[in-house]
């Protein structure tokens, strides 16, 4: 009796001291600056300072649904991001298909480190570098004869898409190599080409997979504002609209409220994407 | 699994309809602090010792270290002189210059017109004591106890240079040297996509500056005191721009690197990314002062009334005024230099004659950066517009 006794109160203690560091970092800094959002997004500033003034409004909550400006960012942003994420599933399910299926082991190692090497160089190195290949005289423009569309939205998506691709090729990587070389041969025992066995069979098992890349790539994009500075020439996005209003504007209130939208977009994506398993795949 | 997170959505939900029903009854409540004295805050009695670091915010330009060129470098002999290791953050524009100066972690910073008053009111800044800054005597004195550096007579700051904005362009393409500031704005399709401008909300005023030499019918005074109906022209001047313009700049080193690669072609800048241009000897450029004048700047190092090292402040206060530094500043940035013996120590004698360092009724002429506010700046009355509404406008207009 006495001895479970004794042990029971010491093994709590370690589990407590496991445990606790990680939930104290989550409840305190994570939900917790994410509470400080929530609050500060209703309350107001001193017009001629800037100073935040904890006295409450709905102000900043209402400017998002009314002013045309905020409505047309946040549509570009998630056409954006959902242009990413297209663009990225495009390359990523051919290229994971020949990873997991066709290529040999050694040349499969080879690709999976090819592809996850440019996540060693720096973001902006990456952003800045395809700045070069896009201005007037740079590489694309001289390939094409001087038709480079040049900085704007369409150099934003090439970019993202091009920085996020890992996030894409991984797991669904992962989805081709996870379905079971059995259920192939059976589909082709029974007699269907491999077309059919492509799109009855491994769509649906890789499906989720896909999504759980596409979370990456669209939450990834909704929340950049460094990468359209760098391409995008003229062309805002939410992030921008959010800096503008936190350095620029000194309003820190209504750059709280801006920022709920993406999180709004997020949980909103997350909870279709939840429909098609990903959230078990990511 | 289903349940807590449908419930999790019906009580957002619920929130967010609270929220608007809230919205309805309230409306958006600010005060403002215009006319009011500035808070209390103590100035400095006494020189210590040096704390052996000092961070400081800068314009980029005004505290060299020898890194854009070897020669330039004021930054390492000031810590020879005084042991203090200084840490130097450039702000890209006032308002980032008032953030971070907000977060508490600096000591001082080279504050323009449009950002002094915003921090004096906020208490964050110290007054400062000028007698123990001793080349504070010998600054122009129109630089002295000027509205946007003093409040009733007490300075907040040490005058540090002045100058104006000013047109640039590549003559390999703007063939036709321009004269006025009509070659971004009504002009500015000759250019179509290859137009740049200053990506703050201050930018506003050079619209406007356009308006009131162009523009009689608006009656626009000062292009920092605009009513609704003058702000709204200039928007519509400038949302006319934006169709011709490429990028925006606001990170100096893009401007640099947008001209360089024959991005942009015409744009405001300030004369020291037309010297960094120069020598790095890319492409060729050339500024000019147009016909209507200009915006412009004065600026002044302010100390944080939170300083961890106000020893070192008051120490760099002093060294960036004494007459080398400052014409070594000066002429590196392009700006009229604040110190009057300045002007004997410049390399090129006839420097401060070129950017009328002495000149008061020149000085008197440029439009500096101030910031907008309901209480007319230039004190026509209370219908102007706040500088909060040109930030919105600002983003209107980029769209």
């Amino acid at each position: 009796m006495s001895v479970p006794s004794t042990a029971r109160p010491g093994a709590r203690l370690r589990l407590a001291a496991l445990l606790g560091p990680p939930m104290v970092w989550l409840v305190v800094a994570y939900l917790g600056s994410m509470a400080v959002l929530l609050v500060s997004a209703f309350w107001s500033t001193n017009t001629f300072t800037g100073a935040v003034v904890p006295v409450y409004t709905s102000g900043n909550l209402l400017a998002l649904v009314t002013d045309p400006l905020y409505r047309d960012v946040t549509l570009r942003t998630l056409l954006v991001a959902l242009g990413v994420t297209v663009l990225d599933a495009a390359v990523a399910v051919p290229m994971a298909l020949y990873m997991s299926r066709v290529a040999s082991p050694r040349a499969r190692v080879a690709l999976v480190v090819a592809v996850t090497t440019p996540l060693w160089a720096s973001y902006l190195v990456k952003a800045y570098a395809w700045r070069v290949l896009l201005s007037p005289t740079g590489p694309i423009a001289w390939l094409t004869g001087g038709h480079s569309s040049g900085y704007g939205i369409g150099a934003v998506v090439v970019t993202l898409a091009y920085l996020w691709l890992p996030y894409m090729v991984l797991p669904v990587f992962a989805g081709f190599d996870r379905v079971p070389d059995s259920l192939l041969e059976a589909s082709a025992d029974l007699g269907a080409p491999m077309r059919t066995t492509l799109r009855r069979i491994v769509a649906p098992l890789v499906l989720p997979a896909v999504a759980a890349g596409s979370i990456f790539t669209f939450s990834l994009s909704l929340g950049d504002y460094i990468a359209v500075t760098i391409v995008g020439g003229k062309t805002q996005m939410l992030g921008n609209v959010i800096y503008g209003q936190l350095i620029t504007a000194n309003d820190q209130p209504l750059a709280a409220a801006l920022s709920l939208v993406p999180l709004a977009a997020i949980v909103i994506y997350l909870l279709a994407m939840r429909r098609t398993g990903a959230l078990e795949n990511v | 699994m289903k349940r807590p997170i449908a419930r999790i959505a019906a009580t957002a939900t619920a929130l967010a309809v609270a929220v608007l029903l809230g919205a309805c009854s309230t409306a958006t409540t600010t005060t403002g602090t215009a006319g009011v004295a500035p808070p209390k805050v103590k100035e400095m009695k006494k020189l210590g010792a040096g704390e052996g670091q000092l961070n400081i915010i800068a314009w980029a330009g005004y505290a060299e270290d020898g890194s854009n060129d070897k020669t330039v470098d004021w930054v390492h002999p000031f810590e020879q002189q005084t042991g203090c290791q200084v840490n130097v953050k450039i702000g890209n524009t006032s308002d980032e210059m008032v953030q971070l100066m907000r977060t508490g972690q600096y000591d001082g910073v080279s504050a323009s017109g449009d950002a002094t008053l915003r921090l004096i009111y906020a208490g964050d800044v110290a007054p400062v004591n000028t007698a123990l800054v001793p080349n504070y005597a010998t600054i122009s004195t129109f630089l002295k106890k000027r509205p946007w550096n003093s409040v009733s007579g007490q300075m907040y700051g040490i005058p540090h240079g002045w100058g104006a904005n000013v047109l640039m362009y590549n003559p390999k393409v703007v063939t036709t040297a321009p004269t006025s500031w009509g070659a971004v704005f009504g002009g500015s399709s000759a250019y179509k996509g290859k137009v740049t401008a200053y990506d703050s909300p201050i930018y506003i005023a050079d619209a406007a500056l356009y308006l009131m030499k162009t523009k009689p019918s608006l009656k626009i005074k000062d292009p920092y005191s605009l009513t609704e109906k003058q702000l709204d022209a200039a928007v519509a001047l400038l949302k006319q721009q934006n169709a011709n313009v490429g990028e925006y700049w606001a990170d100096y080193t893009k401007e640099v690197q947008a001209f360089e690669s024959g991005s942009s072609v015409i744009g405001t800048t300030w004369q020291v990314i037309a010297n960094v241009i120069g020598a790095d000897k890319k492409v060729q450029v050339k500024t000019v002062l147009p016909a209507e004048g200009a915006t412009g700047w004065s600026d002044t190092w302010m100390i944080s009334s939170k300083a961890k090292h106000p020893n070192c402040m008051y120490q760099w206060m002093d060294y960036i005024t004494s007459p080398k530094v400052n014409a070594q500043v000066a002429e590196w940035f392009g700006e009229a230099p604040a110190q009057t013996k300045a002007c004997t120590e410049t390399s090129d004698k006839g420097f401060c004659t070129t950017y009328h360092a002495l000149d008061s009724a020149y000085a008197s002429n440029i439009h500096y950066w101030t910031t907008p506010q309901k209480q007319c700046v230039d004190g026509s009355g209370n219908d102007c517009t706040a500088y909060s509404e040109w930030v919105d406008k600002w983003q209107q207009i980029k769209g």
